[in-house]
């Protein structure tokens, strides 16, 4: 693919054909403003927040779904540019409940990604909506056990709606496009088991005012909570997650961008994978069946890993390794499940080879 | 497999088509007299309801700007809305992702200076400007208010006369507007908000041809006043100014240069879209009035002119537009080509050109163009075509004059800019070469032609007729005194000539060429001018009751246009193309009127614009 070149504030930049201005941008480290573009997601340049002056042009281009040119030259700030991103914003913030934008320390808003009005806003010295309606507040969607829709909080940038077409192929959170009265079809309301929602949680990620949010995250306040990057254990696809841990005990998982997930995990990755961990029914020790009493009882690990050793070794010889086959569980890395197939074919000398991994 | 459906992808869309015909039949029917603010509003919310919803600056950017537009239509909006407004509407004209947003913020930004005085009354003085006000929309539009509800009402009784005394009442010329005027007074015809505006004009023919205009008695002339006033020019506004003023009493002298009277209407328009003796209708009828002189083939120069404003108590200037503009191009003037006007002069007085075996181009778009092109297929030319640099849309000869001129065969060689004229030793026109021409970017509203990257064209041609535009002879009358401005004359929207006691200006010498009713109105306006610039506020009888009025008949009914003889068999005669209503016709024409001088704002005071 060629190249082309362009300047932006000045700096001249070589980036591959087809680059937007704002990919371009962001590999020179210019900052454009950006409301309502999810990366690989959702660039349907709806906030107009992240418009830039293009020499020649008579008007401004948004930047997110701006394909760069050769020759293009790039004005990322100017007073026309302040004062239309302002009155964006304006416009925005003006039919929202004011904890959508305004900051307040006390705010709920739990997730990183939920401080992005804010922060704009912020920036752009936003403090009153001029054009204040008076709107009767909508009615929450609130059914779903896991996710939450709070109309009164959404800018309809239509992010999440990004998320879950785009990225999850769930198509199931679209948007109702009714004009003026525009508005986010979120399935978690009365309905929500009988809709094709999987209850992903990807919206909640996505959304940059906290409209959409995952429940789990009224449990802890951002300040308080530890991140820790690992993989998710729940099957062998391998989505990288960030681990919160609060006081020692793991209270929420956000998707990582990992090169098996990009940023997306399932339901169970995303609610499932840690909860087990402090579950009163996991098993903590091997047991070994007590054979007299038919109970478990409690081993320890060399006990039950030479009672498991002879016992095969006893079957192999007698009986051949066709005899033995290998069952893994789903609920374990691809890498184990991996090591667990190796074995058996080269120390159990069986091709019976199989998991459940079928989730 | 995913199924697929011939539904049209919205179920409503596909009554939508028809319910929209009757919104663009009701924004077509806007009332004259309308705030241009509240209208500016609707157009705001309908630019809103459009939205799909996707971009803060439509979605969220025009209701706001409705919000606050509407508080500058109910005059409760200060300066610092305006501002508001402009900023945001500035915003979204800048920012919107489709023109569904940048399109209304860029109109409504547009309407700031369009209509700078109604926003600055709305703002400073709390109400809408003085003249936003309603009245019946034909007589508002026809430029010289002519009772036409009425009129509509005496053909739909059988009462041919007392239609055409209606008429009279404020156009001496009903005849002639029969069959040429331009109607304006059916664009915005209330009917249209039910299924289509009123045949005004084909109503008005079939009185005239029912009950003659010379046949119908004048209303009585007032006692003479001893005054005497000089009108220079017997056309349409010459003869419409010495009508009313020969009704008021005085006494009026008509100089014209040509050997008849009638001006464009004689030597403008050809007789086949206006039969001479029906036009001779019209003059007779006028000239029945009593006092007034006519002085043909006298062409009045500075000294006369001084003369004549210094021996009369007032003078009318309506000496038209009847010089032909000269296109120069090379071998502009080789034999065979001519000016439009000059060959439709030739006409009136009854010399008919022969161009028998002659290839004919005419150059031009506009309504003296389709009058040459179809007198030279009359006039027995082998071709004839007309060459035009913009496209068939862009013409400004009536759609209906362009259809027929293509109808008796005529080519429309469009996009085709003149260059230069091909001649024989002899100095003989031969050929006419062209440039092609692309439409271009709009301004001032209407296409620009540009060259286009193409080869010339060559047309054979043994006559070229130039129908370009018409010069006005200002130069003795500037000598005079008497102001121009780039060609035409200036006066006052009373037509009083700028700088001068006595002398009053009007018509296509005022105006520029316009239209034949413009022309009569100006001659009305000039005479009621003149007689109160002389002391007096003479009132003129009608003689003629309005019918009362039927209630609406509100069941939707086709238009009655009026067809023209077939193409093959009109195209070799002088006689008139087209073919009056019959009785039927007319009567259910007339039966469609609204009668809004008594239904809707004509009944309440200020609600008519009438001359009493």
């Amino acid at each position: 693919m060629s190249n082309i070149k362009l300047t932006i504030d000045g700096k001249t930049l070589e980036v591959v054909k087809g680059t937007t201005i704002l990919a371009a941008a962001q590999m020179a480290d210019i900052k454009i403003p950006t409301l309502c573009f999810l990366k690989d997601r959702s660039a349907i340049g709806s906030c107009r927040v992240c418009v830039v002056e293009v020499e020649g042009m008579e008007y401004p281009l948004p930047a997110c779904k701006t394909v760069a040119r050769d020759g293009m030259v790039v004005t990322t700030s100017s007073e026309r540019l302040t004062t239309y991103r302002r009155i964006a914003l304006d416009l925005i913030v003006s039919n929202l409940s004011e904890e959508a934008w305004k900051v307040d320390e006390a705010s709920s808003a739990a997730d990183t990604n939920n401080n992005q009005l804010q922060t704009l806003c912020q920036e752009y010295g936003i403090e009153t909506a001029s054009f204040k309606t008076a709107a009767p507040p909508k009615p929450k969607y609130d059914s779903n056990p896991f996710l939450s829709f709070d109309p009164n909080l959404c800018i309809r940038c239509q992010r999440c709606v990004g998320a879950c077409n785009s990225a999850a192929r769930n198509h199931t959170l679209r948007t109702g496009k009714k004009g003026t009265r525009t508005t986010i079809s979120a399935p978690f309301g009365k309905n929500w088991k009988s809709t094709e929602c999987e209850s992903c949680g990807n919206c909640a990620q996505a959304c940059p005012t906290g409209a959409i949010k995952a429940k789990v995250k009224l449990n802890y306040q951002p300040g308080e909570v530890q991140t820790t990057r690992t993989t998710c254990p729940f099957c062998g696809v391998g989505c990288q997650i960030d681990l919160k841990t609060k006081d020692g005990k793991l209270v929420d998982v956000e998707g990582a961008n990992g090169p098996a997930n990009k940023g997306l995990l399932c339901v169970k990755g995303r609610y499932g994978s840690y909860n087990f961990v402090d579950s009163n029914d996991r098993i903590r020790t091997p047991l070994i069946k007590n054979k007299q009493t038919g109970e478990f009882e409690v081993a320890s690990w060399d006990e039950a890993l030479t009672l498991v050793t002879s016992r095969l070794s006893d079957i192999k010889k007698q009986h051949g390794g066709d005899s033995i086959a290998a069952f893994a569980c789903s609920r374990s890395t691809n890498e184990d499940v991996y090591l667990f197939q190796k074995m058996a074919r080269t120390v159990f000398e069986t091709n019976n080879v199989d998991n459940c991994a079928r989730v | 497999m995913v199924k697929l459906s011939i539904a049209p992808k919205s179920h409503a869309d596909a009554q939508l088509t028809e319910y929209l015909e009757t919104y663009a039949r009701r924004i077509q029917a806007t009332p004259p007299g309308m705030c241009p603010l509240a209208l500016q509003l609707t157009l705001l919310q309908a630019s809103a309801a459009q939205t799909c919803g996707k971009c803060v600056p439509c979605r969220d950017g025009l209701p706001q700007l409705a919000a606050l537009f509407e508080k500058v239509v109910a005059c409760q909006a200060d300066e610092s809305t305006l501002t508001q407004i402009k900023e945001l509407a500035r915003m979204v004209k800048g920012s919107s992702d489709c023109a569904i947003g940048y399109e209304a913020a860029r109109s409504l930004l547009e309407s700031m200076n369009t209509f700078a005085g109604e926003y600055s009354s709305h703002i400073n003085n709390k109400v809408c400007t003085q003249d936003i006000e309603q009245t019946v929309p034909c007589e508002t539009l026809c430029p010289a208010h002519v009772d036409i509800p009425s009129y509509i009402a005496l053909v739909g009784e059988g009462d041919y006369a007392g239609a055409v005394n209606m008429v009279r009442k404020d156009n001496p010329f009903p005849t002639a507007c029969a069959y040429v005027c331009e109607h304006p007074c059916e664009s915005k015809c209330r009917r249209t908000l039910i299924d289509a505006p009123l045949n005004i004009r084909g109503i008005k023919r079939y009185a005239v041809d029912e009950a003659p205009v010379d046949t119908v008695p004048i209303p009585k002339r007032n006692p003479d006043t001893g005054r005497k006033i000089a009108v220079i020019g017997g056309g349409p506004s010459g003869l419409t100014c010495a009508y009313f003023l020969a009704q008021m009493g005085h006494a009026v002298t008509v100089f014209e240069a040509h050997k008849q009277i009638g001006g464009m209407l004689r030597y403008g328009i050809p007789a086949y879209r206006f039969p001479r003796e029906r036009l001779d209708e019209d003059i007779q009828a006028i000239l029945a009035v009593g006092g007034i002189e006519v002085k043909c083939e006298v062409t009045v120069d500075a000294r006369q002119m001084k003369e004549i404003a210094e021996t009369y108590d007032a003078v009318f200037v309506s000496i038209g537009a009847h010089v032909g503009k000269p296109l120069n191009i090379p071998g502009s003037d080789s034999k065979g080509v001519y000016s439009a006007v000059e060959l439709l002069s030739t006409i009136g007085d009854g010399n008919y050109p022969d161009f028998t075996g002659k290839r004919v181009v005419v150059v031009g778009g506009g309504n003296v163009a389709m009058d040459c092109a179809r007198t030279a297929v009359r006039s027995g030319a082998k071709s004839v075509g007309i060459v035009y640099r913009r496209r068939k849309e862009d013409m400004t000869a009536l759609a209906a004059e362009v259809e027929s001129a293509i109808a008796e065969g005529i080519d429309m060689i469009l996009l085709a800019a003149p260059v230069s004229i091909e001649t024989d030793e002899q100095g003989n026109c031969k050929a006419l070469h062209m440039q092609p021409q692309l439409i271009g970017p709009v301004k001032g509203g209407r296409p620009t032609p540009v060259d286009a990257n193409k080869d010339q064209v060559r047309i054979p041609a043994d006559i070229v007729l130039m129908a370009v535009g018409q010069d006005i002879v200002t130069q003795p009358f500037e000598e005079y005194g008497m102001q121009a401005h780039r060609g035409a004359f200036v006066a006052d929207e009373y037509l009083k000539a700028q700088g001068l006691e006595n002398v009053f200006v009007g018509g296509d010498c005022q105006t520029r060429p316009a239209t034949a009713i413009k022309a009569i109105a100006a001659g009305k306006v000039a005479a009621r001018n003149i007689d109160e610039y002389l002391g007096y506020r003479h009132k003129l009888t009608c003689d003629v009751v309005s019918p009362e009025p039927h209630a609406n008949d509100r069941t939707p009914m086709g238009r009655v246009d009026l067809i023209e003889r077939p193409a093959h068999i009109r195209k070799n005669d002088f006689e008139d193309v087209e073919l009056g209503m019959s009785l039927e016709e007319v009567k259910q024409e007339c039966a469609r009127c609204l009668r809004c001088d008594h239904y809707g704002c004509g009944e309440q005071e200020g609600g008519r614009v009438q001359y009493v």
